[in-house]
Parts: structure tokens; C-alpha cells; sequence
């Protein structure tokens, strides 16, 4: 039999928006008919204000990655988020991601590959081929949360590539653009735009590194990095980049843009490690978003099984 | 500014100081629903949400209260020379709030750790210090105390504030991440306050006069 759990963010077919009505929303709210429709119609404004993406539901395999813990509930995974294109408060993210148009989006793939190009996310992603994954994430602000990500390993799209003996290194782009994302400015900007990240190519070919397209059981919200991301649950959240428009393989070790900001503060590897701490705070505990005490922050985020062979013989207080 | 000293003292400053308690009300009201497992509105950290709230509101009544010296020349009125003491006095309850929130809530009194902050974290060393100067400011604010040291020490003792206050800013944008807008207003707004005090005052140009 089967027995669907409703989650508390489950809403029923009725309460959705109707798709004309959300896709003339401006106009909608512009009229001054409008508010009279709304009020008349019960519609809560706030609603139609900031519309939200209808999100598809996805079909995916269950796997063993789970860390059998409690889940962070949905609305804190998509409401309490660092994404700063978006603004710099944890609350920005939701409310201003909705401008974001995940659809269409592509990918361009350059570098030491033997296949480069403009790849449709249809054509990097098999949707027939989802997996979920329940991965710990530990910010580098000392924070944390167990996510259950949908996606497909970033192996199998390297590999789709064909990378040549001299692609070292990927680097990973975010999408800059002022029009769809409120935080990127012309004058006064936090970070150098557009977001960079990037793994070492044995990192990236590691099986625990992964592009999700959901979680939840459903496709991302904006404000999470929709359409696909990285997630590398054994470093600092900071590295599991989002909304990705680029991948350049690269023999060099890319720059990326929190070393960039502040050298001395973020690393190019960013392994979550008790024993190294951030110069401004201690890295040993962690909060679980959701609990008040805090917990004890384990050794490459509690993979060491799977990525400690990637750092035989080098200092990770050096190379943090 | 015409209306008569009194009513500024007994009916709109009990006012004022009832506004100025509103944030501590709904912090302490909300922790309050937060430890009842009740929706509260501190948000999915409510730890962070406390620690920064708290330091903003110690920063905002820090500069209101330096505001009201420069205030009295522009409205040309010693009127809100009155309200200082109460500001200062409310800087400092938020400071503590913010102590509070940081030693309690956030590091459960885990004393080892929290020593080991203050020395190790620049910013906390930082804050630590401007809270531990503010501490003189606040126990000296009596009537009582001003005449026990003399006017002339007492003020030099409060002219500490000029130090206490960049030192705030300072820990505020020490502590986010990246350059961001927000620190740097409230340390502009400072900058305009403390260059307000260079303007030539009204006794000085009496005395020319």
C-alpha cells in the first residue's frame, strides 16, 4: 500500500494559483480593479505579491546516503538562506529569488574538454535518472541542516564532457544578471559577481559530489539555487555553488570568490574541520537550525570515510 | 520647544522611555514563546536573530544618544539635553541584552569557550571592550555620582563615548561577511555626529559677540 506522508508545506491542488492568474500577476496588481478582485476573490495580496514557482513534482530513487538523522523541516531549508545575489539577510533569498527564471537555462561547458559547448538542462540532466540524497550542511557560520537533495552525481556529467589529462580543476560560474537578481548592483557590491566556486577534479569525480535539481521531492525553489547546484556536503556550504550558467575545466587552481574577498578567512578547499577555525570565530560546534544547544562539527561534515584519501599528506591547516 | 520643561520631563519622557523599551519587550516576548516550543518570530536561528537584534538596537540608542548634544544647537533649544541620560542609560541596556543573548542563549555559559572567543575573535575582543568602557559610563549616570566626582571628571570620564562608540561600529562590520552597506551606514551617521561637534557652538559665538 502505498501511504503518502503530507508534509506541512503540502497544499492542496485548490489552493494553486491558477497559471494565467500568476503569469499576469504584475498587470493584476498594477490595475486598480484588481485590488477590488482580490479583495472580493479572498486572495491575501502577499500572495500575488511575491508569486512563487509552481514546483514540479519528481520521480527519483531512494539511495543509502541518509545520516538517519532528523530532517530540517522544508521551510527553513527554503526560507533561512545564504545566497547573496539575492541580498545579504537570511530572509532575502525567499523573498526576492522570485525573480529568477530557472526556465530555460543552460549550461556553458569550456576548457580541457573533449565534448565543450551550450548544453540545454535538458540535456544535462536525465530526469529519469534522479536520486535523492540526504546530505548534512554545515555553513561555514556555524550553522547546519539535513537536506534531502534530489539530483544526479557531478561524475556523471563530467563524464559527459569527456575531460582531457589536462583538466585539473572545474570551475564553477553562478548566473550574474542585474535584471534578475536585486543583490547584484552597479555600484555597491558585496562579492565580486559573478559567484565563482571550484573543486580539484578528483573532488568533483568523488561520488559524494552531486547537482541537485530538487529537494523534497521537488524541483528547487529559486531561492535554493533552481534550476541545478553543486552540493559538496563535506565542505562549507559556501562551496556547494548555485543557479550554475558555467563549468571550465581548467589546469589551474580557479580563483573563487569568498578567497577572493577575504583570502585569510576562506580557503580554496573549505573541508569543514573542527580543528581549524574561522580567524573571526570557532569552527568546533555548530547549531542545528531547529535546536538550541549546540553540536559537536565532525571531521569533513562526518564523510571522512569517503573524502579523507583525497588529502593524504597535506596540511589542512594550511590548505584550508 | 515651547512647551514648558515640565511637560517635557513628566509627560512626554515617561513616553519616549516606554517606546525605547518596545524592542526588549517583543525580544523578551518572543524568547519567551520560542522557549514554550510556541510559533515564535525569531525566525529558523533564533540565536543570531537575538544577538543581532539586540546589537542593533544597542548601536541605534548609542547614536540617538549622541545625536541629542548636536541636536541642540540645530533646534537651538537645550530641550533634548533631558533625554540624554535616558538614551545612554537605554545604549546600555541593549548592550547588555546583547552580553545576555550572546553568554546565555547562544553560548549556554560555556565559559572556556567564551574566554576563549573574547581573547581569539578580534571583533568580540572588540565589542568586549567597548562594553566594559560603557560599564563606567552607565554606574556614573546618577546625579549622585556627578557630584562625587566633580563635573570636570565626570565629563572627561564620558568622553570616553568617542571611543566607546567608533569601537561599536567597528565590531559590527567586523562581524559580517564580505563588504557590506549596512555597517558603514551607521558608521557614516556617526562620522556626520561627531563632525556636528566641530560646528561652532552658540557660547562661543556669544562670546564673540
Amino acid at each position: 500500500m502505498f501511504i503518502k506522508n503530507r508534509q506541512n508545506w503540502h497544499i492542496s491542488e485548490n489552493d494553486v494559483t491558477p497559471e494565467r492568474l500568476y503569469l499576469n500577476r504584475r498587470s493584476f496588481i498594477g490595475g486598480g480593479a484588481g485590488a477590488a478582485i482580490l479583495g472580493a476573490s479572498g486572495f491575501a495580496p502577499g500572495v500575488l505579491a511575491t508569486p512563487k514557482r509552481q514546483l514540479e513534482e519528481l520521480n527519483f530513487t531512494k539511495t543509502a546516503f541518509d545520516p538517519d538523522e532528523t530532517l530540517t523541516p522544508y521551510d527553513a531549508v527554503t526560507s533561512y538562506n545564504n545566497y547573496y545575489e539575492f541580498g545579504t539577510g537570511k530572509s532575502d533569498p525567499a523573498e526576492h529569488a522570485w525573480r529568477l527564471q530557472p526556465k530555460p537555462w543552460s549550461v556553458k561547458v569550456e576548457g580541457h574538454v573533449a565534448r565543450p559547448g551550450i548544453y540545454d538542462f535538458e540535456d544535462l540532466i536525465n530526469m529519469n535518472a534522479l536520486e535523492e540524497r540526504i546530505y548534512r550542511l554545515r555553513c561555514v557560520e556555524a550553522w547546519s541542516m539535513v537536506i534531502p537533495w534530489i539530483g544526479v552525481p557531478l561524475s556523471s556529467l563530467i563524464k559527459m564532457f569527456e575531460p582531457t589529462s589536462d583538466a585539473k580543476y572545474v570551475a564553477f560560474e553562478t548566473l550574474e544578471d542585474k535584471q534578475q537578481m536585486p543583490g547584484v548592483k552597479s555600484f555597491f557590491n558585496v562579492l565580486d559577481w559573478p559567484y565563482r566556486e571550484g573543486l580539484r577534479m578528483d573532488e568533483a569525480m568523488n561520488d559524494l559530489a552531486f547537482i541537485a535539481v530538487g529537494l523534497y521531492g521537488k524541483e528547487l525553489p529559486n531561492q535554493n539555487g533552481a534550476p541545478l547546484r553543486l552540493v559538496v556536503p563535506w565542505k562549507y556550504g559556501f562551496k556547494s555553488i548555485k543557479s550554475i550558467v558555467r563549468l571550465n575545466f581548467v589546469a589551474d587552481q580557479p580563483k573563487t570568490s569568498w578567497k577572493k574577498s577575504a583570502p585569510d578567512e576562506y580557503g580554496f578547499y573549505s573541508n569543514v574541520n573542527p580543528n581549524v577555525d574561522h580567524p573571526r570565530w570557532s569552527q568546533k560546534q555548530e547549531r542545528r537550525i531547529g535546536e538550541f544547544g549546540r553540536r559537536e562539527t565532525l571531521m569533513f561534515n562526518g564523510y571522512e570515510e569517503e573524502v579523507t584519501h583525497l588529502y593524504a599528506g597535506m596540511n589542512l591547516r594550511k590548505s584550508f | 520647544m515651547v512647551l514648558p520643561t515640565r511637560v517635557w520631563r513628566f509627560g512626554i519622557k515617561p513616553v519616549v522611555f516606554a517606546v525605547a523599551l518596545i524592542p526588549a519587550a517583543w525580544l523578551a516576548y518572543e524568547w519567551w514563546l520560542a522557549f514554550q516550543g510556541q510559533p515564535h518570530d525569531l525566525g529558523f536561528n533564533p540565536n543570531e536573530t537575538s544577538n543581532r537584534f539586540s546589537g542593533d538596537w544597542a548601536l541605534r540608542m548609542l547614536l540617538i544618544t549622541l545625536a541629542l548634544t548636536p541636536l541642540t544647537k540645530i533646534l537651538k533649544s537645550p530641550k533634548p539635553i533631558l533625554f540624554r541620560r535616558m538614551f545612554g542609560l537605554f545604549a546600555y541596556f541593549y548592550v547588555c541584552l546583547h552580553m545576555l543573548s550572546y553568554i546565555w542563549l547562544d553560548m549556554l555559559f560555556n565559559w572556556p569557550e567564551l574566554w576563549a572567543d573574547v581573547l581569539k575573535r578580534i571583533y568580540i575582543t572588540i565589542g568586549m571592550t567597548a562594553f566594559l568602557m560603557l560599564t563606567p559610563l552607565a554606574i556614573t549616570s546618577t546625579k549622585g555620582m556627578v557630584k562625587r566626582l566633580g563635573a570636570k571628571h565626570w565629563q572627561r570620564l564620558h568622553k570616553l563615548i568617542y571611543l566607546i562608540a567608533p569601537l561599536a561600529i567597528i565590531h559590527f562590520f567586523m562581524m559580517r561577511k564580505g563588504f557590506q552597506l549596512e555597517p558603514l551606514v551607521y558608521g557614516a551617521i556617526l562620522a556626520v555626529l561627531l563632525l556636528l561637534r566641530l560646528m561652532p557652538g552658540r557660547r562661543k559665538k556669544l562670546a564673540k559677540a
